[in-house]
Order: structure tokens, then sequence, then C-alpha cells
């Protein structure tokens, strides 16, 4: 599908979803109550068939933390980008998507390292990277006055 | 009397404990600081858990107090073997953002690196991997084979692992006088020696036995554990970036992307060495119609990204390499994403590494071509 034909079918299926064309890909932002059946439907729609998570990032701003989801689809070789905020910084929750793909489960143990952001339903969410004497150091209020110099 | 020892093994006679045990941190075969917990019933791998973060460098972090000439360098030291496919993708995300055209001669020249990039990478691995088989021969060779290109490097970058090449606009230097005279004449000199590759380790009996049917991945979990590069590539996931993305001089050129079937450990092997010739086959297209130019544009003393998220994919030695700035129109970034592909390829072992013998998931390893820095960043 090109990304006009993609934004069509997006906004005809999802009409409560935001979705715009980007700089380069499409961008669809979802609201986290239906994120896990939204990111379902990308993959089983045989006609969208997202079937590769290429990357998933977190960004934190300054009201809400985002997911954002880069898939791809293999067979039909279309792109997406889909985004999601938490409710709050404080209380940073999503739903898992590793029951859909796999890879997911590293990503999120590595946002939920980084950046603090709990996801529901994972099996196995534990830190990845850093020990439990660390904070979340990818927030934009972490402070470490041993290895972060300030200018 | 394979039969006696199947029966044995499942009635509970000879049965062992489950037990576990640490493979690394400083196991040779895990090649830098990756700890592997495996749970094993005597030789039989149950569960393989990676344990990573040992040189977790905290890069994405770093990068947002730094301004974007600034970040790519820190790109070098993630994959150090594919150091100028991270500085390019992080160059053309930045040249993307500001809408600006680089010259036909910087394509060139960086399709060229990349490639003798790759060649370099895809030695180290071939040498390496036939070490951690048992063949120790085979690591002479390649670092001896390695040793040309880093020396063109060298010569025309002035380094020799990590390039720093790439700048936003163009690169760096032009390239030396005798860049083209030398990339011939190791073409030359490589592809008699490629044969001798085979001879030693493709063609090995005990090699074979080691590596056939050994670790199977479907494509389906190539696809689904986002496995890239020539690992996702032999279980005939067609995930080439510069074939489906083409970026710099891919557009211009003739190539195949090589896609297996069977996805063990010597389709894995076989990828590479295959990709090997089909780079001295790119780089004999490039080398003779570098165009004239400038080698870089003229950019501004600062750079700032307009307000907005970018996103560039690059094909580096181990597959896929993404960069994901979000910029706030300062002249640092608001945030740097790299999605690395040894981060994916890693956790793709534990599918595919049960119930082969622990001298196996050395054998899987190897043919993983796994780089530590690039998985913990």
């Amino acid at each position: 599908m090109t990304n006009e034909q993609l934004i069509e079918h997006l906004s005809a299926a999802f009409p409560d979803a935001v979705v715009k064309q980007g700089k380069q890909y499409p961008e669809i932002t979802v609201s986290k109550e239906i994120l896990h059946a939204f990111m379902k439907n990308l993959k089983s729609d045989t006609k969208l068939a997202f079937d590769y998570l290429v990357c998933e990032s977190g960004v934190d701003y300054p009201a809400f933390i985002q997911v954002v989801y880069h898939i791809e689809s293999t067979s039909l070789q279309h792109f997406l980008i889909v985004k999601c905020n938490t409710e709050n910084r404080e209380t940073a929750v999503l739903d898992t998507v590793m029951d859909i793909w796999p890879t997911a489960e590293f990503h999120e143990r590595e946002i939920y390292d980084l950046l603090g952001i709990t996801f529901n339903h994972h099996t196995d969410l534990r830190r990845l990277f850093l020990d439990d004497t660390w904070g979340h150091p990818l927030r934009k209020d972490f402070k470490d006055d041993i290895h972060v110099v300030e200018r | 009397m394979a039969e006696i020892i199947e029966k044995l093994i499942t009635t509970d006679e000879i049965k062992t404990d489950e037990y576990l045990v640490n493979m690394g941190p400083q196991h040779p075969s895990t090649h830098g600081v990756l700890r592997l917990l495996v749970k094993l019933e005597g030789e039989i791998v149950h569960n393989v858990e990676p344990h990573i973060g040992y040189i977790h460098s905290g890069i994405e972090k770093m990068s947002e107090a730094l301004s974007y000439p600034q970040i790519i360098h820190l790109t070098d030291r993630m994959d150090y073997l594919s150091a100028h496919m991270n500085n390019e993708a992080v160059c053309l995300c930045i040249e993307d953002a500001l809408q600006v055209q680089v010259p036909e001669r910087v394509k060139y020249i960086r399709t060229i690196i990349d490639e003798l990039q790759r060649l370099a990478s895809h030695q180290l691995w071939w040498c390496a991997s036939g070490m951690d088989l048992g063949a120790l021969t085979a690591f002479f060779y390649g670092l001896r084979d390695r040793e040309d290109i880093l020396d063109i490097f060298e010569e025309t970058c002035g380094a020799r692992l990590t390039l720093n090449y790439s700048v936003p606009g163009g690169v760096m230097f032009d390239i030396h006088p005798n860049f083209q005279a030398k990339v011939k004449a190791f073409i030359k000199k490589f592809r008699k020696i490629l044969p001798e590759y085979d001879k030693l380790l493709t063609g090995n009996i005990i090699f074979q036995n080691r590596t056939k049917g050994v670790g199977i991945l479907s494509k389906e979990d190539a696809i689904a554990y986002g496995v890239t590069g020539p690992t996702g590539r032999a279980s005939g996931f067609s995930c080439d970036v510069r074939k489906h993305h083409p970026y710099s001089a891919y557009p211009y050129i003739k190539f195949d992307e090589k896609v297996g079937t069977d996805g063990d450990c010597f389709m894995r092997w076989k990828l590479r060495m295959d990709e090997m010739r089909e780079s001295l086959n790119i780089i004999e297209q490039l080398i003779d119609n570098i165009p004239e130019g400038d080698y870089a544009l003229k950019m501004k003393g600062v750079i700032k990204l307009p307000e907005g998220e970018f996103y560039q994919r690059v094909e580096t030695a181990r597959g896929e390499f993404g960069v994901y700035i979000v910029s706030d129109g300062k002249k640092n970034p608001y945030r740097v994403k790299y999605r690395s592909p040894g981060f994916s390829n890693l956790f793709a072992i534990n599918h595919i590494a049960k119930k082969w013998k622990i001298a196996d998931l050395v054998a899987i390893m190897a043919t993983f071509d796994l780089v530590i820095p690039d998985i913990d960043r």
C-alpha cells in the first residue's frame, strides 16, 4: 500500500485515532486503552499485515512519556509509526505488545529500565542494563552528581 | 547405540538434575562481555538467558548533551566493526532532516567505504568463528587479509577502527590519491584468497558436521524476533535495507540480495561468504566511476535540526541499524534512539538453542556474529 492508501485505510478502520502523514512515514497516535487491540489488528488484518516490529523507543516529554513503535510489513513493504502516550509521568503504564511481536519483550525491558514505563501483562519485566540502585536515566529530570556533568 | 543412549536419557536411570552455568562475561566465544545464564541437563541446553549491560555506556543519554556533529563519533563505539555504516546512518538522518543533497562524489565514497567495512567485518567474523569452532588457523588468515583494508582506511582517513569519516554534508577528507589503485589491488588479491577460505573451512567435514542442521531459525521466527542482516536472510527473511530502502550510491548499482533457505548455522556461514563476494562486485562497479566534485558541502558552524522526528535505516554488517532522532529545534537532539541489529538478534538465541548441546550453542553464537557494545550501547 502507498502511504496515502495506508492513511485512508487506517482512518476508516479507526475513527478515534489521529492519522497524519509525517515527514517520512504515516504516523498514528492511539490512546492507551485501545493500544493492544489496535496493534493486534495491525498484524492480523491481511490488508495491513504488519509483522515486523523494527524499533520501539520511549521519549520523555514534560507532560507524559511516549512510546514510539516503528512497524513494517515484510510482505506488503509498507511502514508505519505508531505513538502512544502514558497518562502522566508519575503513573507511566501501558499494555505490552510482546504477545504480538516477541522482539518487543526486550525492547520493553529496555524502556522499563531506562525510562520507567511499566508494561501490563509483560511476563518478565526486569531491568535489562542497569542494577536496582539506578533511577531511570533517560528521564529528563534524572540527577546523578557522580556520572553526569552539568554545563 | 543411539537408541540405547536415547532410552537411557529418557528414562530416569542416568537422568541428571538441571543446573545453571554462567557462560561469560569473560568467555572467549561470547566475543565481549556478554553473560549467558545457561540452564543445562547434562550437556543439553534447556534455557539461555542473556544478561547484558556490562558495557552499557549510556550513549543515548550522552547524545542529549552533545551537538549533532559530536554524536556521530559516539556511534563508532557501538558496533566498532561497522563504524562507518553507523556514522553514515546519523549523517543521512541529519541531511534528510535539513533537506540537503550531498554531492554525488560523497555518495560513491561512502558506499565504497561501507562495503570495505562490511568485508573487514565479515573477515573478522570468519576468522573468529572459525576459532570458536576449534579451527585456530583461520584466525591468522582472516586477520592477515583484514590488515589490507585497515591500511586503506588509515591512508584515507587516519583511523583504522573507529573511522569517524562521515560528517553531515559529506566526508571529512577527500580520498587519498592511492585509494583507487589500492582498492583495486585488494579486490584482485582477495578474489584469489576467497576460495582458500572455502577450502579451509566451508568444505571441511568436521566443520560441516558442527554446523549443518544445527540451530535452525525459521523465517517466521526471524521476522517475529526482528532478526536482520545475514542472520535473518539465511532464514529466508528478505531484509536487506540496501535493496528495499536504497541510500547513498546503492540505487545506481546492480547487486543481488543473497537470501538463504535453511536457516541453520551452515546457511548463515555460507550467506556471509556469498556476501563478501557480492561486496567485491559492488566495489568494482563503483571504484572506477567516482565522479569529480566536492567531497563535502559547506555546512553551518552550528547545525540545528528543524523540530520533528526523523528515522533513518541503513544496513550494517550485522543487520538493520536505525537512528531515531527527536528534535526540538535546538543544537542538541531532544532524544536519540539507536535501533541496533545485535540487540534484536541476540534474543533469538534462546529460542533456537533449546535442545541442542552446549557446544552447538557456541556454533550458534559464532554464526550470529554478535558485537557486544552494539547490544549494550
